[in-house]
């Protein structure tokens, strides 16, 4: 009997969501960036929070990696509390941008190799050589990180973003700037690896696109708060849409009076 | 035990980082030692010439040399650490460091190490050439001179460790901190003449800096061969202080930038 405890406490901590996040709060002097948000995401799910510019996305990404500290509410990461145990937490979580470059004057290769002595990760050079040859950046790994495209630089970043494996990839905007092609494959790329790990990946976007492929649980922020939500279909289906661009829209130009936040 | 493994790996990636970029352009690695080694050069034959005219020199000829290369210590060691700081800003690198099982004090103890690194490669080319140029040694002083570059080293990571976390409040507008704030201190250390010639009001605050113990300990070294162990504990002990508020001063403003979200926005 005793024996079998840690298994069933692993067993519970791999049904508590990915994240979980309650009655959270951020305010600036000049203004309400999230107010009172709660949500959780499903593990091995993509999930995407939604809004236009200003909706609180990126400060409640921020959050989540404990880049900002919030004003009030909780904030439950893999199973452990953000706000007082996020080292024990950020080895097994990650993070990319396409508005966040890594440093110019390195070399991708040293970048990577950093990154994942950062990650206190074992067999770096294998693991850096495999991961570009998965996202094809074999052939710039030599090149200063700062003489990249746009499209090198997303894939350089999400090479960081999967040096060690994350259970949980927060992803801002992760194919903004890119070619249609590239932001193609980048998908692909995502999809591949939470099917293959049981990763969760929650993203910021404003590609609807975008978030109706990869997506199962979407999150409609306006103005710091989360009016609604439900996968792709549900919320086209609840507005009478032909897609999720046009929820989006609705959403984003009708007044606040007009939207009930979900509960 | 692991980790402690894995902390000192996280300090040497960062280390790793600043020496990459060390490495990456021979210009910034010549500079380091250009300005210590042009120093050298200027006091070195100065020191030659008031040699013969002055007899406060005549009695040690060394010491304008080895108070010039001292300096450079504490200006190194403060310049070297925010240095490397601001290179994580110009980078727009802190939201991809603090993202990273990277703690805060392991940050700090690599930019350390690289502060100490690029002093011995500033300085050393110069107390070396000071040899053959004219023949003297700063390194006949002895234990003393670990002594000395310990206290002026520690006081230079105390300065800079504060003007980093000014520089995280206010962001790179206030950059111009890392190469000015630390001359405001040189005419009260006593670097170049005793701290008796100073007016009487501004010797009190000469005796609160760690550095102005070491430019009259020098001074007794060259002058009288007496080392003063009562002034080393003195300014070990200021420096401990310093450390401790330079240190609380960085930490604090990592954490107020955390608060304000400026981790991801601080850069170019």
């Amino acid at each position: 009997m005793v024996a079998d405890r840690p298994a069933i406490a692993h067993i519970g901590s791999m049904l508590e969501p990915a994240v979980k996040v309650e009655n959270l709060v951020k305010h600036y002097p000049t203004a309400v960036a999230v107010d009172g948000i709660s949500f959780a995401v499903r593990r091995g799910v993509t999930a995407a929070l939604l809004g236009g510019n200003g909706a609180g996305k990126t400060t409640t990404l921020s959050i989540l990696l404990g880049l900002l500290l919030p004003t009030a509410g909780r904030v439950q990461v893999l199973g452990e509390d953000m706000l007082r145990h996020r080292y024990r937490v950020l080895p097994r979580m990650n993070f990319s941008s396409p508005f966040v470059d890594l440093p110019h004057r390195l070399t991708v290769r040293q970048n990577l190799l950093i990154y994942a002595r950062l990650y206190g990760l074992p067999r770096r050079r294998e693991r850096i050589e495999r991961l570009a040859d998965d996202l094809q950046i074999g052939e710039f790994l030599e090149r200063p990180s700062g003489k990249l495209s746009a499209g090198q630089k997303t894939r350089v970043a999400l090479a960081k973003a999967l040096l060690n494996e994350p259970e949980l990839l927060l992803l801002d905007e992760p194919t903004a700037s890119l070619d249609p092609d590239t932001g193609d494959w980048v998908r692909g790329y995502l999809e591949g690896y939470r099917k293959r790990t049981g990763a969760t990946i929650l993203m910021a976007s404003h590609n609807m696109a975008e978030v109706e492929r990869l997506c199962s649980e979407v999150m409609m922020m306006k103005a710091g708060r989360i009016v609604d939500r439900g996968s792709p279909e549900a919320l086209i289906g609840r507005y009478g849409r032909t897609n999720l661009e046009e929820v989006f829209l609705h959403i984003a130009r009708s007044s606040r009076t007009e939207l009930e936040p979900a509960a | 035990m692991n980790g402690r493994r894995h902390s000192a790996a996280r300090v040497w990636a960062m280390l790793l980082r600043y020496l990459y970029l060390l490495r990456s352009s021979w210009p910034r690695t010549v500079e380091l030692m250009y300005w210590p080694t042009l120093q050298m050069l200027i006091w070195g034959f100065m020191s030659q010439f008031l040699y013969v005219n002055s007899s406060y020199v005549f009695r040690a000829f060394g010491v304008l040399l080895a108070a010039v290369m001292l300096w450079d210590v504490l200006f190194r060691g403060q310049l070297g650490l925010s240095m490397s700081f601001l290179e994580e800003m110009w980078a727009r690198n802190l939201g991809h460091l603090f993202v990273t099982p990277l703690r805060p004090y392991e940050w700090v103890l690599s930019l350390l190490t690289m502060s100490m690194i690029r002093v011995l490669l500033g300085i050393l080319p110069a107390a070396l050439l000071a040899i053959p140029l004219y023949h003297y040694s700063i390194f006949s002083m002895g234990l003393p001179l670990v002594a000395f570059f310990a206290v002026l080293i520690v006081m230079g990571w105390a300065l800079g460790m504060a003007i980093c976390g000014l520089i995280l409040r206010q962001g790179l507008g206030a950059e111009g901190m890392a190469w000015t704030v630390v001359f405001t201190l040189s005419p009260i250390s006593a670097v170049y003449y005793p701290v008796s010639i100073l007016p009487h009001w501004l010797q009190h605050v000469a005796w609160a800096l760690p550095s102005t113990y070491v430019f009259e300990g020098m001074r007794a070294v060259l002058f009288s061969g007496i080392f003063r162990a009562d002034y080393l504990l003195t300014a070990l002990a200021l420096d401990g202080l310093y450390v401790t508020l330079g240190a609380a001063v960085f930490l604090f403003a990592l954490h107020d930038a955390r608060r304000r979200g400026a981790l991801l926005q601080m850069g170019e």
